[in-house]
Order: C-alpha cells, then structure tokens, then sequence
C-alpha cells in the first residue's frame, strides 16, 4: 500500500517537474533570457591585497593610521563608524593622549543631556564613547544627501560580496560612462557611474578626487590608489578588530590539535593492531 | 539487549558498587558507550559521523548558552549585541565563530552520517525506528538553526525569517492565519525575534532528547556494518571502548582541525555579506538565500513553476520541500530488497552514485544560485529524479534486482577465514 502510493505520488511530482522542464526548455529556446545591462557593465573587484589577508597576515599600524586620517578627511562627514570607540584607536598605535585628543576634537560631539536642563545637546566625546553618527537620524541623512543614506562603515568590508577589495575598486574606480551604455542606464542628477557598483550609478560623488588630498604626515605619496588603499585597510580593521588575534590563536590552536591528533591517531593504530594483523593474513 | 558475550560491568571500587546497587549510571555508561557494547569488527570510516555529530552538538550548546549570556532578543538592540560580543567581550568572537561554523559542522556531519545510511541500507529492519528518530532530529536541527539565523537580525535573518515562514501563508483557507501566529504579528519584528530565540535555545535540549532515544534504539539490534550482514558470534564484534572510542577519538581530532582552521582564518565564508547590514524591512536584497544546508530543499521550493489544476505553483513547491523530507519516514517501507548494504547490490549502487548523489549536488548548487535560468531547468530535472528514486526506483528496483553473494559472516568478510560458531 505504501509502495502504490509513494509510486503515484512520485509519478506526480516528477511528472510536474518534467512537464515544468519542458515549458522552461521551450521557452529558454523561443525567447533566450538577456543579460541585464547591469552584467555586461559591471566589473569584479579590482585585484588588490592587504597586509592583513592570509593566514600570517598582520595589520600594518602605519597603513591603519593613514586610512583613519583618510577616512576623518574624506568619509567621516557622511559615513559614520558607530559600533567602535575611541578607545579602539589604540589598537592602531596612538597613545592614550592622542586618543583623547583625537576624541575631543572630533567634529562631531556626543550626544547628550544638558546636566542643568535636561534639554539635548552635545559635548566633546572622550575614549569610552563610540565614534558620534554624522546625522542624528535617517531623515536628516537623507535630506542632506539627496534622498540617499551613506551606509555605516563599521562593517561595510563585511557586509560587501568582495569585502575590502570591493570597497578599494569602489572607491578608485569612478570613471565616465562608456559611449555604448543605454540611455536608460546612464548615471541621472546626482548619481556617478562607477562599474564596481552593482547597478553603476551611484549616488556617492567621487570622494577621492586626486593625488595629495590629504597630507600624510609620514611622507608616503598620497596617490589615489594609496588613499583608497589604506582606508580599505582601516575598514578591515573596524570590520574585525580582532582579525590577527583570530589568525595567531588559530595556529597555536592548530598546532595542539595537530599533536593530539597525532597522539589518538597512534594509539588507535596500537589498539586496532591485533584485530587488524588478522585481516592481514586473509591479503597475504 | 545486547549480545550473550558482550563483557558484563563489573565496579572497580566499593563506592562504585554501593553506587551501581543504588543508580547504575556506571554500568549504562559502560553498556552503552564502553566496553559492555559488541560493536561489528568491520565498520569503516563512514561510521564515525555520528559521534562527529553528537560532539558537533555539544561544541554548539555550550558556545550557544555563552552567547545567551551577552546576547539581547530585541528587534532594536539584537544586531548591536552581537557586535558588542565580537567586539567588547572577551574572546566573544572566538564563541561567535565556533557556534556560526559549528552550525555547519554539525550539518556536514549529518549529512555524510545520513547519507552513511542511505547507501549501507542502515534504515532497514530491525533499524527502522533507529532511522525515523534520525529523520525526527534532522527536522528537529534544521528548525533550530533556521531560528538561529535569524537571532542576528541582519539583512539575510530578516528575509529569510519573512521567506520561511511565507510558506505557510501558502496553506490554502488557514495560512495566512497561521503565519501571522508562528510570527506574532504581520511581519516578522520584536515577537518573532524573541519566540524564535526561546525555541533556538529550547530545541537543542529536545534533540539530545531525542538523540538518547536514537542510541537507545540502536542498542537493541546493535550497530550495523558494511557488509550488511548481522553479527553472529563474538568474533565478529569489538568491544566499543577501546576499540571505537580511540577510532571516534581521533577520527574527532581530524574533525576539529578543519573546523578550528574554518573559524579562525575564514569564518565567513560560509556565511552571507548581507548579513552584516542590520535588518531593514524597506530594503530586499537582491538576492535571498538560506544557508547553504537548505539549500538542496530551498531549488525544490523554487522548482515548482506552474499551477496544476487549482494547486498554486508556491503551494505545491511547499508540499514538494516537506514530501522531500517525509519521504524519508517512508524509506524503510518503499526499499524491500532484503539486502541491506549497496555494496551487495549491483544496480542500487549505480543508482545511488550516478543518480541521488547527483542529483542532491545540483539541487544544492542551485538552490544557492539566482532564481534564473538554467539553475531552474536543472533543479526541475533534479527535483524529478529525487522523487522517483525513492518513490519510484527503490521500489520497483527491490523487486528486479538480482543481488551478489553476501559473505557468510562479517569475520569470514575481514579474514577470509569462516567464523567459529563454537566460540
């Protein structure tokens, strides 16, 4: 009975699947589907490394402070970073006097009450806080931006198909639309073509216009590539602040693993070696 | 149970004497994971994968109730506690990525353990029960982490809660009714969150429950064997411990090794980018996919196409996603051959290899794919062969297939030597 039944309820559905494959197939040849405009323009990530990629990858403290003072100079008006602190900085190499100060004077104070009022305000931030958001709310980030909200960036090299190359591409891949794109594809008021974005208009305006718009006080050139670079490589690190931490307990980790599986796989191979030796014989 | 010669618990000390008078725990320990369990002399590796998955599951509660204690259920706060955790707690991220990729290890596990059943005809008398509790913990651990990925309430949480529980909705008169009650509302928000949190934090303990009940079942006929054939006399069986618990022991080493250089240098590749961007119930991503352990069940879902008479396309995509499971409740009924391992039977194997294996890859592989053409087509051919092996070919196969000599005994199989009945 069961048999009979699973037979007619299998002859069902895979009757409907053929049939429904048929209809497809008919219809993929008839009518063959095209490639959104967005495909043929759009490019893959730019092929660019970082410091931190692999497993011995470590961030260079040199690189993560330029790419902050790249992102306090370019991004930092638009695009907060909320979920880390001040007190992170540290990490990158600043004393805790330059952490103050850095927090201090940033352009954007804290919100908070007044003491005596009760009433909003702000006040300078200190370490404890995290990076204070450029627009109160999505409202006003949308009205000050035609009607697009800049992304947080806290996360944005995790929360990209492409990660921290995607966001380097993104940032030094503007460039003028190709003569052949569609009218309808065109890049409208207000909105940038870039082939690294996924539909290739964006509502960003180039933010890294040309060489030595910032002033690295190392003396490393600031070209656009090493701009959009070393701000890639801060965004790695606000992603996963943790992210050499990860990889140097992983391989302490490994490497015990390593040893005692070795050790089981030993003492298995001693326990087994009678019961196998009998299996040996039959094959001699 | 058990066989005659399986060795008898014996306590070492006068305290574990006084306690095995009083509450054999000792000697139910012994019984069922040491040296009192005769276990087939011949099992090869494919048997290692549930105790993988039994360990899989403890690495998942103890880093889950962890994570519960830094985690907040709060449609407003959720995906800010979790950063806090990878963030400000300590070692949070090292608990995070071992309970994300842990997820997936355990799938691994059961899938190979699984599909360890399918081939080696593990489901078939007197095992039957033992692979229907196996079917009721596979739904039970999909649930569980269907619920888990949306605790983050990311991007992918947010619309995947909204597409699963969208199934529903499907159930023709009381569906819409019904989705509203699993989500305690329109959409999934605030009271969704907080249930599926309390179930996430339930179910893993329901299935331990039901994993004894598994174990259980399976000590009253004992473990089955490559060959198929049932145990006859002692020689054909090891004691458990030692022989199997150093073969899991180190087989579970290996195990970690991937799974720790999973976590630790490439945490997210299994994951989604989308659901690092909080939930956003006014954005849709472009493309809405479950993890890649649904996937095969997700190309099903999305194979069906056209209405049939008055049943929706949607509708019977999800009454083809849930007969895919619960076919499996029927399998030791819809397979009669009387051989159990498909090393014994010659057009099984072909079928299975050439066939299922196949077919549940590219089921897999697009499920995971955009919902165009030609990942549609080829789940629909897939999706076709699924049903008709097990509803179809196992069947009929059972009665047309002419099956190769079993050996005599499992120690005539390994030595070449007959088994010694008289010992």
């Amino acid at each position: 009975m069961v048999r009979f039944f699973g037979i007619l309820i299998g002859l069902f559905f895979a009757g409907m699947m053929v049939y429904s494959f048929g209809r497809g197939a008919v219809e993929y040849i008839s009518n063959p589907p095209v490639k959104a405009v967005e495909y043929q323009f759009h490019e893959e990530p730019k092929d660019v490394s970082f410091k931190s990629d692999g497993p011995f990858g470590k961030f260079d403290n040199q690189q993560l402070q330029r790419g902050f003072q790249v992102y306090k100079e370019v991004c930092a008006a638009c695009h907060g970073i909320r979920l880390v602190a001040f007190r992170n900085l540290a990490e990158l190499g600043y004393s805790e006097d330059e952490v103050k100060a850095i927090a201090a004077n940033w352009p954007i104070e804290t919100p908070d009450i007044d003491p005596n009022t009760g009433e909003a305000s702000t006040r300078p931030s200190i370490p404890a806080d995290k990076f204070p958001k450029p627009f109160a709310n999505n409202v006003a980030a949308a009205a000050a931006n035609n009607n697009a909200i800049p992304p947080d960036l806290s996360l944005i090299t995790k929360a990209r198909e492409g990660g921290a190359p995607y966001v380097y591409s993104l940032l030094s891949g503007y460039t003028d639309a190709p003569a052949e794109l569609p009218e309808a594809n065109r890049p409208g008021t207000g909105l940038h073509y870039n082939p690294y974005f996924a539909n290739l208009n964006l509502a960003m305006a180039p933010p890294i216009t040309g060489d030595d718009q910032v002033t690295y006080s190392d003396g490393t050139k600031a070209t656009v590539s090493q701009m959009a670079q070393d701000v890639s490589a801060f965004l790695i690190w606000t992603a996963e602040p943790s992210l050499i931490k990860q990889k140097q307990t992983g391989w302490a980790v490994l490497a015990f693993l390593l040893i005692a599986t070795i050790l089981a796989f030993l003492s298995y191979k001693s326990i087994w070696a009678d019961v196998k030796a009998e299996k040996k014989k039959k094959e001699a | 149970m058990s066989f005659p010669w399986a060795q008898q618990y014996k306590p070492a000390t006068e305290f574990g004497q006084w306690m095995d008078d009083r509450l054999p725990i000792g000697r139910l320990v012994y019984n069922s994971l040491g040296a009192g369990y005769p276990t087939p002399r011949n099992l090869n590796y494919m048997w290692n994968f549930g105790s993988l998955a039994g360990v899989f599951l403890v690495v998942q509660i103890v880093t889950g109730i962890i994570l519960a204690m830094h985690y907040a259920a709060n449609a407003d706060i959720a995906f800010d506690s979790v950063e806090h955790i990878m963030r400000d707690v300590n070692s949070g991220w090292m608990i995070r990525y071992a309970h994300a990729n842990g997820a997936s290890f355990f799938f691994i596990a059961i899938y190979l353990h699984i599909g360890r059943g399918l081939y080696y005809g593990s489901y078939k008398a007197p095992r039957e029960m033992i692979w229907l509790l196996g079917v009721v913990i596979y739904l039970l651990a999909m649930a569980t982490a269907f619920m888990g990925y949306v605790l983050p309430w990311g991007q992918m949480s947010f619309w995947g809660a909204k597409v699963i529980t969208g199934l529903f909705e499907a159930i023709p008169l009381v569906g819409k009714p019904i989705q509203e009650l699993l989500l305690g509302g329109f959409a999934p928000d605030n009271a969704a969150l907080n249930r599926f949190f309390s179930l996430h934090y339930l179910l893993p303990f329901v299935i331990a429950g039901v994993i004894i009940m598994h174990i259980w079942a399976l000590h009253i006929p004992g473990s089955s064997n490559p060959t198929g054939v049932s145990v006859k006399g002692k020689q054909d069986t090891v004691p458990f411990h030692p022989f199997y618990t150093a073969k899991d022991g180190w087989f579970v080493g290996l195990a970690l090794i991937f799974f720790t250089a999973m976590m630790f240098f490439m945490p997210n590749a299994l994951g989604h980018a989308d659901n690092y961007i909080p939930a956003n119930p006014l954005s849709t991503p472009a493309h809405i996919v479950p993890e890649w352990y649904f996937w095969p069940w997700y190309a099903i879902l999305r194979a069906f196409t056209f209405d049939f008479l008055f049943v929706p396309a949607k509708l019977l995509g999800v009454l083809a996603m849930f007969s895919a499971i619960l076919v499996w409740f029927f399998l030791p009924w819809l397979d009669r051959s009387p051989v159990r391992s498909g090393d014994y039977r010659p057009r099984f194997k072909k079928f299975f290899w050439f066939g299922l294996i196949p077919c549940i890859a590219i089921l897999g592989y697009c499920g995971g794919a955009p919902a165009e053409e030609p990942f549609v087509m080829l789940s629909q051919l897939a999706t076709a062969y699924y049903f008709a092996h097990f509803l179809i070919v196992l069947p009929l196969l059972s009665r047309i297939e002419k099956p190769e000599p079993l050996p005599n005994s499992i120690t005539e199989a390994v030595t070449g030597k007959p088994l010694q009945q008289a010992s």
